[in-house]
Protein backbone atom coordinates (compact mmCIF):
# COMPACT_ATOMS: atom_id res chain seq x y z
CA UNK A 1 0.00 0.00 0.00
CA UNK A 2 1.54 3.30 -1.14
CA UNK A 3 1.98 5.48 1.90
CA UNK A 4 -0.87 7.78 2.05
CA UNK A 5 0.01 11.65 2.62
CA UNK A 6 -1.78 12.76 6.28
CA UNK A 7 -5.16 14.16 6.29
CA UNK A 8 -4.60 17.74 7.54
CA UNK A 9 -6.36 17.79 10.77
CA UNK A 10 -7.89 21.53 9.67
CA UNK A 11 -9.71 19.31 7.19
CA UNK A 12 -10.88 16.93 9.40
CA UNK A 13 -11.97 19.95 11.64
CA UNK A 14 -13.81 21.70 8.69
CA UNK A 15 -15.74 18.10 7.73
CA UNK A 16 -17.24 17.60 11.28
CA UNK A 17 -17.63 21.20 11.56
CA UNK A 18 -19.83 21.52 8.86
CA UNK A 19 -21.76 18.11 9.13
CA UNK A 20 -22.58 19.58 12.79
CA UNK A 21 -23.78 22.47 11.49
CA UNK A 22 -25.68 21.36 8.26
CA UNK A 23 -27.26 18.85 10.87
CA UNK A 24 -28.07 21.31 12.94
CA UNK A 25 -29.98 23.27 11.20
CA UNK A 26 -31.32 20.50 9.69
CA UNK A 27 -33.59 19.65 12.98
CA UNK A 28 -34.16 23.01 13.13
CA UNK A 29 -35.51 23.72 9.38
CA UNK A 30 -37.56 20.89 9.89
CA UNK A 31 -38.86 22.28 13.11
CA UNK A 32 -39.58 25.40 11.53
CA UNK A 33 -41.33 23.37 8.38
CA UNK A 34 -43.58 21.41 10.86
CA UNK A 35 -44.37 24.98 12.13
CA UNK A 36 -45.26 26.79 8.92
CA UNK A 37 -46.85 23.69 7.69
CA UNK A 38 -48.95 23.64 10.52
CA UNK A 39 -49.94 27.43 9.79
CA UNK A 40 -51.67 25.96 6.59
CA UNK A 41 -55.19 24.64 8.79
CA UNK A 42 -57.00 27.71 8.52
CA UNK A 43 -60.11 27.29 10.58
CA UNK A 44 -63.42 26.92 8.85
CA UNK A 45 -64.45 30.23 10.74
CA UNK A 46 -61.67 32.29 10.30
CA UNK A 47 -62.33 34.00 6.37
CA UNK A 48 -59.37 36.03 4.48
CA UNK A 49 -60.25 39.30 3.09
CA UNK A 50 -61.66 39.73 0.03
CA UNK A 51 -59.14 39.23 -3.68
CA UNK A 52 -57.19 37.00 -0.72
CA UNK A 53 -54.88 34.14 -3.15
CA UNK A 54 -55.76 30.93 -2.23
CA UNK A 55 -54.95 29.84 1.18
CA UNK A 56 -51.87 27.51 0.32
CA UNK A 57 -50.48 30.66 -1.86
CA UNK A 58 -51.48 33.44 0.55
CA UNK A 59 -49.15 31.86 2.88
CA UNK A 60 -46.40 32.32 0.64
CA UNK A 61 -47.58 36.03 -0.03
CA UNK A 62 -48.68 37.56 2.80
CA UNK A 63 -46.15 39.67 4.85
CA UNK A 64 -48.20 40.07 7.97
CA UNK A 65 -47.51 43.64 7.43
CA UNK A 66 -51.16 44.61 8.93
CA UNK A 67 -52.33 47.21 6.21
CA UNK A 68 -55.08 45.86 5.16
CA UNK A 69 -56.43 46.07 8.82
CA UNK A 70 -55.52 49.37 9.26
CA UNK A 71 -57.46 50.37 5.93
CA UNK A 72 -60.59 48.57 6.75
CA UNK A 73 -62.86 51.00 7.78
CA UNK A 74 -65.43 48.76 9.45
CA UNK A 75 -62.37 46.97 11.58
CA UNK A 76 -63.81 43.83 10.28
CA UNK A 77 -60.37 42.57 9.69
CA UNK A 78 -58.07 41.57 12.62
CA UNK A 79 -54.03 39.93 12.87
CA UNK A 80 -54.41 36.58 13.92
CA UNK A 81 -52.46 36.46 17.40
CA UNK A 82 -49.83 34.23 18.29
CA UNK A 83 -51.98 31.29 19.98
CA UNK A 84 -55.39 33.24 20.39
CA UNK A 85 -56.48 32.99 16.60
CA UNK A 86 -55.93 29.70 14.61
CA UNK A 87 -54.94 31.47 11.45
CA UNK A 88 -51.54 32.02 10.92
CA UNK A 89 -49.73 33.89 12.78
CA UNK A 90 -50.14 38.29 11.59
CA UNK A 91 -52.05 37.33 8.97
CA UNK A 92 -55.54 39.22 8.26
CA UNK A 93 -59.22 37.29 9.14
CA UNK A 94 -62.34 38.18 9.99
CA UNK A 95 -64.98 35.78 11.56
CA UNK A 96 -68.78 36.89 10.15
CA UNK A 97 -70.52 36.49 13.28
CA UNK A 98 -68.57 38.61 14.81
CA UNK A 99 -67.87 41.68 12.23
CA UNK A 100 -69.04 40.67 8.74
CA UNK A 101 -67.87 42.17 5.68
CA UNK A 102 -69.46 45.60 4.55
CA UNK A 103 -67.80 45.06 0.57
CA UNK A 104 -66.63 48.42 0.14
CA UNK A 105 -66.64 49.74 -3.56
CA UNK A 106 -63.42 50.64 -3.13
CA UNK A 107 -61.94 47.61 -1.82
CA UNK A 108 -59.63 49.49 0.50
CA UNK A 109 -58.10 46.53 1.93
CA UNK A 110 -57.02 45.12 -1.22
CA UNK A 111 -55.96 48.56 -2.56
CA UNK A 112 -53.66 48.87 0.66
CA UNK A 113 -51.91 45.33 0.23
CA UNK A 114 -48.33 45.89 -0.71
CA UNK A 115 -47.51 42.44 -1.96
CA UNK A 116 -50.37 41.21 -3.48
CA UNK A 117 -51.66 38.68 -1.26
CA UNK A 118 -54.84 40.61 -1.74
CA UNK A 119 -55.69 40.05 -5.47
CA UNK A 120 -55.71 43.82 -6.87
CA UNK A 121 -57.31 41.66 -9.77
CA UNK A 122 -60.42 41.82 -7.90
CA UNK A 123 -62.09 45.86 -8.85
CA UNK A 124 -65.36 44.40 -8.42
CA UNK A 125 -66.62 43.44 -4.77
CA UNK A 126 -69.45 41.54 -6.43
CA UNK A 127 -66.96 39.35 -7.75
CA UNK A 128 -65.13 38.66 -4.27
CA UNK A 129 -65.19 34.81 -3.04
CA UNK A 130 -64.26 34.47 0.64
CA UNK A 131 -66.58 31.77 1.63
CA UNK A 132 -69.96 30.55 0.74
CA UNK A 133 -73.15 30.94 2.69
CA UNK A 134 -74.66 27.46 3.78
CA UNK A 135 -77.70 27.12 5.26
CA UNK A 136 -76.42 24.77 7.62
CA UNK A 137 -79.52 23.86 10.02
CA UNK A 138 -82.93 23.49 8.34
CA UNK A 139 -84.04 21.95 11.60
CA UNK A 140 -83.72 25.76 13.45
CA UNK A 141 -83.84 27.85 10.75
CA UNK A 142 -87.17 30.05 11.32
CA UNK A 143 -88.04 30.36 7.87
CA UNK A 144 -88.04 26.28 7.41
CA UNK A 145 -90.09 26.30 10.67
CA UNK A 146 -92.50 27.92 8.33
CA UNK A 147 -92.31 31.38 9.69
CA UNK A 148 -91.05 34.52 7.76
CA UNK A 149 -87.92 36.12 9.74
CA UNK A 150 -86.45 35.86 6.19
CA UNK A 151 -83.63 38.14 7.81
CA UNK A 152 -80.40 36.62 6.00
CA UNK A 153 -82.23 36.89 2.90
CA UNK A 154 -82.91 41.01 3.78
CA UNK A 155 -79.32 41.81 4.84
CA UNK A 156 -77.53 39.97 1.70
CA UNK A 157 -76.21 42.63 -0.52
CA UNK A 158 -76.66 40.63 -3.64
CA UNK A 159 -80.21 39.61 -2.63
CA UNK A 160 -82.07 37.55 -5.10
CA UNK A 161 -79.18 36.77 -6.59
CA UNK A 162 -76.52 35.04 -3.84
CA UNK A 163 -79.64 34.23 -1.62
CA UNK A 164 -83.63 34.06 -3.00
CA UNK A 165 -86.63 32.77 -1.13
CA UNK A 166 -87.74 29.05 -2.62
CA UNK A 167 -91.50 29.00 -1.93
CA UNK A 168 -92.94 25.41 -0.99
CA UNK A 169 -95.64 23.28 0.45
CA UNK A 170 -95.86 23.46 4.26
CA UNK A 171 -97.27 19.39 4.74
CA UNK A 172 -97.25 20.19 8.70
CA UNK A 173 -99.83 22.85 8.56
CA UNK A 174 -101.47 21.45 5.35
CA UNK A 175 -102.29 25.07 3.93
CA UNK A 176 -99.31 27.49 4.64
CA UNK A 177 -96.06 28.47 2.88
CA UNK A 178 -92.63 27.55 3.29
CA UNK A 179 -89.78 30.49 2.08
CA UNK A 180 -86.93 28.49 1.99
CA UNK A 181 -83.64 30.55 2.29
CA UNK A 182 -81.81 29.11 -0.70
CA UNK A 183 -77.60 30.24 -1.54
CA UNK A 184 -76.57 30.54 -5.11
CA UNK A 185 -73.03 30.17 -4.32
CA UNK A 186 -71.80 31.50 -7.99
CA UNK A 187 -73.09 34.65 -6.48
CA UNK A 188 -72.50 34.49 -2.73
CA UNK A 189 -69.48 36.60 -2.00
CA UNK A 190 -69.01 35.32 1.55
CA UNK A 191 -69.07 38.76 3.14
CA UNK A 192 -71.12 36.81 6.04
CA UNK A 193 -73.63 39.52 6.92
CA UNK A 194 -76.38 36.42 6.99
CA UNK A 195 -74.38 34.70 9.41
CA UNK A 196 -73.89 37.82 11.19
CA UNK A 197 -77.72 38.62 11.13
CA UNK A 198 -79.41 35.24 11.64
CA UNK A 199 -81.52 35.83 14.39
CA UNK A 200 -80.74 32.29 16.50
CA UNK A 201 -78.58 32.19 19.53
CA UNK A 202 -76.61 30.23 16.77
CA UNK A 203 -76.48 30.86 13.21
CA UNK A 204 -78.40 28.40 11.65
CA UNK A 205 -76.75 29.88 8.14
CA UNK A 206 -72.72 30.04 8.42
CA UNK A 207 -70.43 30.77 5.75
CA UNK A 208 -67.75 28.19 5.20
CA UNK A 209 -64.63 28.07 2.99
CA UNK A 210 -65.60 26.87 -0.29
CA UNK A 211 -63.26 24.11 0.08
CA UNK A 212 -65.67 23.16 2.51
CA UNK A 213 -68.99 24.22 1.55
CA UNK A 214 -69.03 23.43 -2.10
CA UNK A 215 -68.67 19.74 -3.99
CA UNK A 216 -67.62 19.11 -7.44
CA UNK A 217 -69.01 17.45 -10.67
CA UNK A 218 -67.00 14.90 -12.07
CA UNK A 219 -65.37 15.85 -15.34
CA UNK A 220 -67.05 13.69 -17.58
CA UNK A 221 -71.01 14.08 -16.09
CA UNK A 222 -73.80 15.75 -18.64
CA UNK A 223 -76.86 17.37 -17.46
CA UNK A 224 -79.01 15.13 -20.63
CA UNK A 225 -81.52 17.94 -19.77
CA UNK A 226 -78.48 20.82 -20.77
CA UNK A 227 -77.59 18.91 -23.60
CA UNK A 228 -81.19 17.84 -24.84
CA UNK A 229 -81.57 21.38 -24.70
CA UNK A 230 -78.90 22.34 -26.41
CA UNK A 231 -79.16 19.87 -29.87
CA UNK A 232 -82.87 20.50 -29.94
CA UNK A 233 -83.81 16.76 -29.77
CA UNK A 234 -83.10 13.43 -27.89
CA UNK A 235 -79.52 12.72 -27.82
CA UNK A 236 -79.66 9.15 -28.99
CA UNK A 237 -82.05 8.29 -31.50
CA UNK A 238 -84.97 5.62 -31.52
CA UNK A 239 -85.04 5.12 -27.68
CA UNK A 240 -87.58 2.82 -26.30
CA UNK A 241 -90.37 5.22 -24.83
CA UNK A 242 -91.18 2.69 -21.84
CA UNK A 243 -94.54 2.86 -20.11
CA UNK A 244 -94.80 5.32 -17.21
CA UNK A 245 -95.52 3.68 -14.10
CA UNK A 246 -97.78 6.46 -12.42
CA UNK A 247 -98.61 6.93 -8.92
CA UNK A 248 -102.91 7.57 -8.75
CA UNK A 249 -105.97 5.22 -8.59
CA UNK A 250 -105.34 2.01 -11.05
CA UNK A 251 -102.41 0.10 -9.58
CA UNK A 252 -100.06 0.39 -12.79
CA UNK A 253 -101.86 3.40 -14.38
CA UNK A 254 -100.59 2.42 -17.78
CA UNK A 255 -102.56 4.43 -19.89
CA UNK A 256 -103.60 6.79 -16.99
CA UNK A 257 -107.07 5.53 -15.85
CA UNK A 258 -107.99 7.75 -13.23
CA UNK A 259 -104.51 8.53 -12.01
CA UNK A 260 -102.17 11.35 -13.20
CA UNK A 261 -101.14 12.13 -17.02
CA UNK A 262 -97.46 12.07 -17.66
CA UNK A 263 -95.34 14.91 -17.45
CA UNK A 264 -93.32 13.91 -20.50
CA UNK A 265 -93.73 11.66 -23.36
CA UNK A 266 -90.91 11.09 -25.60
CA UNK A 267 -92.15 12.27 -28.91
CA UNK A 268 -92.79 9.76 -31.63
CA UNK A 269 -90.02 8.64 -33.94
CA UNK A 270 -90.41 10.99 -37.11
CA UNK A 271 -92.65 13.05 -35.37
CA UNK A 272 -89.62 16.16 -35.24
CA UNK A 273 -88.64 15.11 -38.74
CA UNK B 1 -3.31 42.40 33.69
CA UNK B 2 -3.30 46.22 34.67
CA UNK B 3 -5.56 47.59 37.45
CA UNK B 4 -7.43 49.44 35.43
CA UNK B 5 -8.88 46.52 33.47
CA UNK B 6 -10.38 44.91 36.71
CA UNK B 7 -12.11 48.20 37.48
CA UNK B 8 -15.63 47.98 36.51
CA UNK B 9 -17.35 48.79 32.25
CA UNK B 10 -17.20 52.76 32.21
CA UNK B 11 -16.57 53.68 35.63
CA UNK B 12 -13.04 56.03 34.26
CA UNK B 13 -14.86 57.23 31.54
CA UNK B 14 -18.11 58.08 33.40
CA UNK B 15 -15.15 59.60 36.06
CA UNK B 16 -13.35 61.54 32.96
CA UNK B 17 -16.39 62.38 30.66
CA UNK B 18 -19.34 62.41 33.20
CA UNK B 19 -21.83 59.91 33.05
CA UNK B 20 -24.17 61.80 30.09
CA UNK B 21 -21.26 61.39 28.10
CA UNK B 22 -20.57 58.34 28.76
CA UNK B 23 -23.93 56.98 27.91
CA UNK B 24 -24.28 59.40 25.38
CA UNK B 25 -25.03 56.55 22.21
CA UNK B 26 -26.73 54.43 24.58
CA UNK B 27 -29.31 57.02 25.16
CA UNK B 28 -29.15 58.13 21.65
CA UNK B 29 -29.89 54.64 20.63
CA UNK B 30 -32.67 53.97 23.33
CA UNK B 31 -34.42 56.59 21.90
CA UNK B 32 -34.40 56.49 18.59
CA UNK B 33 -35.87 52.27 19.48
CA UNK B 34 -38.42 54.06 21.11
CA UNK B 35 -38.88 56.36 18.55
CA UNK B 36 -39.59 53.75 16.00
CA UNK B 37 -41.95 52.26 18.02
CA UNK B 38 -43.72 54.92 18.76
CA UNK B 39 -44.33 55.84 15.18
CA UNK B 40 -45.89 52.82 15.01
CA UNK B 41 -48.17 53.19 18.04
CA UNK B 42 -49.36 56.84 17.25
CA UNK B 43 -52.02 55.51 14.91
CA UNK B 44 -53.52 53.17 17.43
CA UNK B 45 -52.89 55.11 20.67
CA UNK B 46 -53.50 58.43 19.27
CA UNK B 47 -55.38 58.31 16.25
CA UNK B 48 -52.28 59.84 14.48
CA UNK B 49 -51.93 57.81 11.11
CA UNK B 50 -48.56 58.67 9.54
CA UNK B 51 -46.96 55.68 10.08
CA UNK B 52 -49.20 52.38 9.28
CA UNK B 53 -48.72 48.82 9.27
CA UNK B 54 -45.83 47.01 11.03
CA UNK B 55 -41.62 46.42 10.49
CA UNK B 56 -42.35 44.07 7.57
CA UNK B 57 -44.29 46.39 5.85
CA UNK B 58 -45.48 49.84 6.24
CA UNK B 59 -46.61 53.00 4.72
CA UNK B 60 -45.51 56.60 5.78
CA UNK B 61 -47.38 59.41 5.24
CA UNK B 62 -49.88 57.68 3.19
CA UNK B 63 -47.37 57.47 0.35
CA UNK B 64 -44.09 56.01 1.48
CA UNK B 65 -43.65 52.27 1.19
CA UNK B 66 -41.02 50.27 3.23
CA UNK B 67 -40.66 45.98 3.39
CA UNK B 68 -38.60 44.20 5.18
CA UNK B 69 -36.38 43.13 2.69
CA UNK B 70 -36.25 39.51 4.50
CA UNK B 71 -39.41 38.99 4.83
CA UNK B 72 -40.00 40.07 1.00
CA UNK B 73 -36.90 37.22 0.42
CA UNK B 74 -38.69 34.55 1.95
CA UNK B 75 -42.09 35.21 0.10
CA UNK B 76 -39.72 35.46 -3.38
CA UNK B 77 -38.33 31.70 -2.05
CA UNK B 78 -41.74 30.50 -1.28
CA UNK B 79 -42.55 31.61 -5.07
CA UNK B 80 -44.61 34.08 -5.06
CA UNK B 81 -43.67 37.71 -6.77
CA UNK B 82 -44.87 40.49 -5.02
CA UNK B 83 -46.59 43.68 -6.23
CA UNK B 84 -44.39 46.71 -7.48
CA UNK B 85 -45.08 48.70 -3.80
CA UNK B 86 -43.65 45.77 -1.92
CA UNK B 87 -40.47 45.63 -4.23
CA UNK B 88 -40.23 49.68 -4.21
CA UNK B 89 -40.36 49.67 -0.58
CA UNK B 90 -37.95 46.43 0.02
CA UNK B 91 -35.39 48.47 -2.35
CA UNK B 92 -35.84 51.89 0.13
CA UNK B 93 -34.66 49.77 3.21
CA UNK B 94 -31.57 47.64 1.34
CA UNK B 95 -30.32 51.11 -0.03
CA UNK B 96 -30.66 52.45 3.47
CA UNK B 97 -29.32 49.80 5.55
CA UNK B 98 -26.49 49.12 2.33
CA UNK B 99 -25.43 52.91 3.10
CA UNK B 100 -25.49 53.73 6.94
CA UNK B 101 -24.37 49.56 8.05
CA UNK B 102 -27.26 47.01 8.02
CA UNK B 103 -26.69 45.95 11.56
CA UNK B 104 -27.94 49.48 12.66
CA UNK B 105 -31.22 48.39 12.22
CA UNK B 106 -29.95 45.54 15.05
CA UNK B 107 -29.19 48.18 17.35
CA UNK B 108 -30.94 51.01 16.82
CA UNK B 109 -34.05 49.63 15.54
CA UNK B 110 -35.03 46.12 16.65
CA UNK B 111 -37.45 46.18 19.24
CA UNK B 112 -35.65 42.79 20.39
CA UNK B 113 -32.14 44.62 20.97
CA UNK B 114 -33.78 46.10 24.90
CA UNK B 115 -34.57 43.19 25.29
CA UNK B 116 -31.38 40.80 25.03
CA UNK B 117 -29.68 44.16 26.88
CA UNK B 118 -31.54 43.66 29.65
CA UNK B 119 -30.64 39.72 29.98
CA UNK B 120 -26.98 40.88 29.33
CA UNK B 121 -26.90 43.32 31.77
CA UNK B 122 -28.56 40.55 34.43
CA UNK B 123 -26.44 37.99 33.11
CA UNK B 124 -23.42 40.45 34.31
CA UNK B 125 -25.06 41.40 37.35
CA UNK B 126 -25.40 37.65 38.78
CA UNK B 127 -22.27 37.19 37.20
CA UNK B 128 -23.17 33.86 35.34
CA UNK B 129 -21.09 31.91 32.86
CA UNK B 130 -21.24 32.57 29.18
CA UNK B 131 -22.97 29.21 28.31
CA UNK B 132 -22.98 27.70 25.03
CA UNK B 133 -21.09 29.80 22.65
CA UNK B 134 -22.30 28.54 19.01
CA UNK B 135 -19.66 29.59 15.98
CA UNK B 136 -20.36 33.58 14.93
CA UNK B 137 -21.48 32.15 11.63
CA UNK B 138 -24.09 29.62 12.49
CA UNK B 139 -26.80 32.90 11.77
CA UNK B 140 -25.77 32.39 8.44
CA UNK B 141 -26.66 28.99 8.39
CA UNK B 142 -29.72 29.50 10.10
CA UNK B 143 -30.45 32.13 7.58
CA UNK B 144 -30.11 29.75 4.81
CA UNK B 145 -32.21 27.52 6.20
CA UNK B 146 -34.91 30.21 6.84
CA UNK B 147 -34.97 30.76 3.45
CA UNK B 148 -34.77 26.79 2.41
CA UNK B 149 -37.79 26.47 4.08
CA UNK B 150 -39.71 29.14 2.94
CA UNK B 151 -38.64 27.53 -0.41
CA UNK B 152 -40.20 24.03 0.52
CA UNK B 153 -42.93 24.91 2.50
CA UNK B 154 -44.30 27.85 0.13
CA UNK B 155 -44.65 29.94 2.82
CA UNK B 156 -43.05 32.80 4.43
CA UNK B 157 -41.74 30.43 7.39
CA UNK B 158 -39.46 32.20 9.72
CA UNK B 159 -42.49 34.59 10.06
CA UNK B 160 -43.96 31.74 12.24
CA UNK B 161 -41.56 32.51 14.78
CA UNK B 162 -39.48 35.87 14.35
CA UNK B 163 -39.08 37.19 17.39
CA UNK B 164 -38.77 40.79 16.62
CA UNK B 165 -41.79 40.86 13.82
CA UNK B 166 -43.96 38.84 16.51
CA UNK B 167 -42.95 41.32 19.19
CA UNK B 168 -43.38 44.88 17.01
CA UNK B 169 -46.49 43.12 16.06
CA UNK B 170 -47.88 42.40 18.96
CA UNK B 171 -47.23 45.61 20.75
CA UNK B 172 -49.00 47.37 17.70
CA UNK B 173 -51.89 45.09 16.82
CA UNK B 174 -52.10 42.92 20.09
CA UNK B 175 -49.94 40.36 21.63
CA UNK B 176 -51.44 37.32 22.06
CA UNK B 177 -49.06 34.52 23.42
CA UNK B 178 -46.15 36.39 21.28
CA UNK B 179 -44.56 37.59 24.47
CA UNK B 180 -43.72 34.05 25.34
CA UNK B 181 -41.64 34.03 22.58
CA UNK B 182 -39.72 37.24 23.70
CA UNK B 183 -39.29 35.69 26.98
CA UNK B 184 -37.76 32.76 25.57
CA UNK B 185 -35.00 34.83 24.17
CA UNK B 186 -34.64 37.01 27.08
CA UNK B 187 -34.22 33.41 29.15
CA UNK B 188 -31.82 31.90 26.27
CA UNK B 189 -29.56 34.85 26.42
CA UNK B 190 -29.93 34.59 30.19
CA UNK B 191 -29.29 31.41 31.00
CA UNK B 192 -28.25 29.19 27.95
CA UNK B 193 -26.27 31.61 26.24
CA UNK B 194 -24.52 35.26 26.60
CA UNK B 195 -25.16 37.52 24.03
CA UNK B 196 -26.51 33.74 22.44
CA UNK B 197 -29.48 35.60 19.85
CA UNK B 198 -28.29 38.81 18.86
CA UNK B 199 -24.80 37.45 17.99
CA UNK B 200 -24.72 33.88 16.82
CA UNK B 201 -28.30 32.64 15.93
CA UNK B 202 -30.61 35.70 14.79
CA UNK B 203 -31.30 35.14 11.12
CA UNK B 204 -32.40 38.50 11.00
CA UNK B 205 -28.98 40.32 11.59
CA UNK B 206 -27.41 37.94 9.82
CA UNK B 207 -29.20 38.95 6.68
CA UNK B 208 -28.84 42.97 7.45
CA UNK B 209 -24.60 42.19 8.51
CA UNK B 210 -24.70 40.92 4.92
CA UNK B 211 -26.47 43.59 3.65
CA UNK B 212 -23.83 46.18 5.46
CA UNK B 213 -20.58 44.65 4.62
CA UNK B 214 -19.56 47.74 2.35
CA UNK B 215 -21.13 50.30 4.31
CA UNK B 216 -19.97 53.78 4.57
CA UNK B 217 -21.09 54.50 8.17
CA UNK B 218 -18.47 53.47 10.43
CA UNK B 219 -16.76 53.27 14.02
CA UNK B 220 -13.02 54.10 13.88
CA UNK B 221 -10.28 53.15 16.10
CA UNK B 222 -8.45 56.84 15.06
CA UNK B 223 -7.00 57.57 18.63
CA UNK B 224 -5.55 54.38 18.74
CA UNK B 225 -2.41 54.98 20.14
CA UNK B 226 -4.03 56.69 23.00
CA UNK B 227 -5.66 52.95 24.31
CA UNK B 228 -4.77 52.65 27.86
CA UNK B 229 -5.82 48.97 27.53
CA UNK B 230 -8.49 49.16 29.99
CA UNK B 231 -10.63 46.34 27.98
CA UNK B 232 -14.07 48.29 28.30
CA UNK B 233 -14.54 48.32 25.01
CA UNK B 234 -14.06 44.49 25.07
CA UNK B 235 -16.26 44.39 27.99
CA UNK B 236 -19.16 46.17 26.32
CA UNK B 237 -19.32 45.43 22.99
CA UNK B 238 -22.06 42.91 21.82
CA UNK B 239 -19.78 41.53 18.84
CA UNK B 240 -16.21 42.42 20.07
CA UNK B 241 -14.56 40.31 17.64
CA UNK B 242 -14.88 43.65 15.22
CA UNK B 243 -12.56 45.47 17.97
CA UNK B 244 -8.93 43.72 17.86
CA UNK B 245 -8.31 43.96 13.79
CA UNK B 246 -9.00 47.94 14.05
CA UNK B 247 -8.00 48.98 17.44
CA UNK B 248 -4.64 46.64 17.77
CA UNK B 249 -3.80 46.91 13.99
CA UNK B 250 -0.36 47.80 13.37
CA UNK B 251 0.84 50.74 11.75
CA UNK B 252 -0.40 50.98 8.12
CA UNK B 253 -3.51 48.62 8.85
CA UNK B 254 -6.84 50.25 8.84
CA UNK B 255 -8.02 51.55 12.14
CA UNK B 256 -11.31 50.95 10.94
CA UNK B 257 -14.23 48.60 12.27
CA UNK B 258 -14.92 47.17 9.13
CA UNK B 259 -16.42 43.66 10.15
CA UNK B 260 -20.11 43.41 9.09
CA UNK B 261 -20.86 42.21 12.59
CA UNK B 262 -20.57 45.69 13.95
CA UNK B 263 -23.73 47.33 14.50
CA UNK B 264 -22.61 50.51 14.94
CA UNK B 265 -24.34 50.57 18.34
CA UNK B 266 -20.99 53.26 19.48
CA UNK B 267 -21.24 51.69 23.10
CA UNK B 268 -17.38 51.39 22.53
CA UNK B 269 -17.41 55.35 21.96
CA UNK B 270 -19.45 56.02 24.92
CA UNK B 271 -17.17 53.86 27.47
CA UNK B 272 -13.51 54.78 25.98
CA UNK B 273 -11.68 56.66 29.15
CA UNK B 274 -9.19 58.27 26.30
CA UNK B 275 -11.62 58.72 23.46
CA UNK B 276 -10.03 56.08 20.78
CA UNK B 277 -12.94 55.80 18.76
CA UNK B 278 -15.44 57.89 16.92
CA UNK B 279 -18.04 57.93 14.01
CA UNK B 280 -16.72 58.53 10.58
CA UNK B 281 -16.87 56.86 7.02
CA UNK B 282 -15.75 54.10 5.87
CA UNK B 283 -12.74 55.98 3.66
CA UNK B 284 -11.39 57.45 6.64
CA UNK B 285 -8.58 55.79 7.23
CA UNK B 286 -6.57 58.82 9.53
CA UNK B 287 -4.75 57.32 12.48
CA UNK B 288 -3.74 59.91 15.12
CA UNK B 289 -2.68 60.14 18.70
CA UNK B 290 0.20 60.97 20.78
CA UNK B 291 2.39 58.04 19.59
CA UNK B 292 1.40 58.26 16.33
CA UNK B 293 1.47 61.96 14.89
CA UNK B 294 -0.55 62.41 11.53
CA UNK B 295 2.65 62.95 9.17
CA UNK B 296 2.81 61.31 5.61
CA UNK B 297 5.11 58.20 7.05
CA UNK B 298 1.89 57.49 9.29
CA UNK B 299 -0.58 57.77 6.09
CA UNK B 300 -1.70 54.49 5.54
CA UNK B 301 -2.14 52.68 2.07
CA UNK B 302 -5.04 53.19 0.43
Amino acid sequence: MPAATPLSPQRRRFLTDTARMAGGCALAGGGLAWLARDARALPAEALRPPGALPEADFLGACIRCGLCVRDCPYDTLALAELGADGPATGTPFFTARDVPCEMCDDIPCVTACPTGALDPALTDIDEARMGTAVLVDQENCLNFLGLRCDVCYRVCPVIDEAITLELSHNTRSGHHAIFAPTVHAEHCTGCGKCEKSCVLPEAAIKVLPLRLARGAPAEHYRKGWEEMEEKGGPLVEGVIDLPDRLPGPGTDNLAAPGGFEPSFTLPAPGAGE
Amino acid sequence: MKEKTKLPVGVEAIRLKGWWQAHRFLLLRRLSQGFFLLLFLLGPWFGLWWVAGTLAGSRTFGILPLTDPLVLAQSLAAGHWPELTALIGALIVLAAYALIGGRVYCSWVCPINPVTDAAHWLHDRLGLQKGWQPKRHTRLWLLGTVLAVSALTGTVAWEAINPITMLHRGLVFGMGFAWALVALVFLFDLLVSRRGWCGHLCPVGAFYGLLGTHSLLRVSATRRAACDDCMDCFAVCPENHVIAPALRGKDGETPLILSPDCTNCGRCVDVCSVDVFAFTHRFDRRVEGPSSPPGPSRQTVA
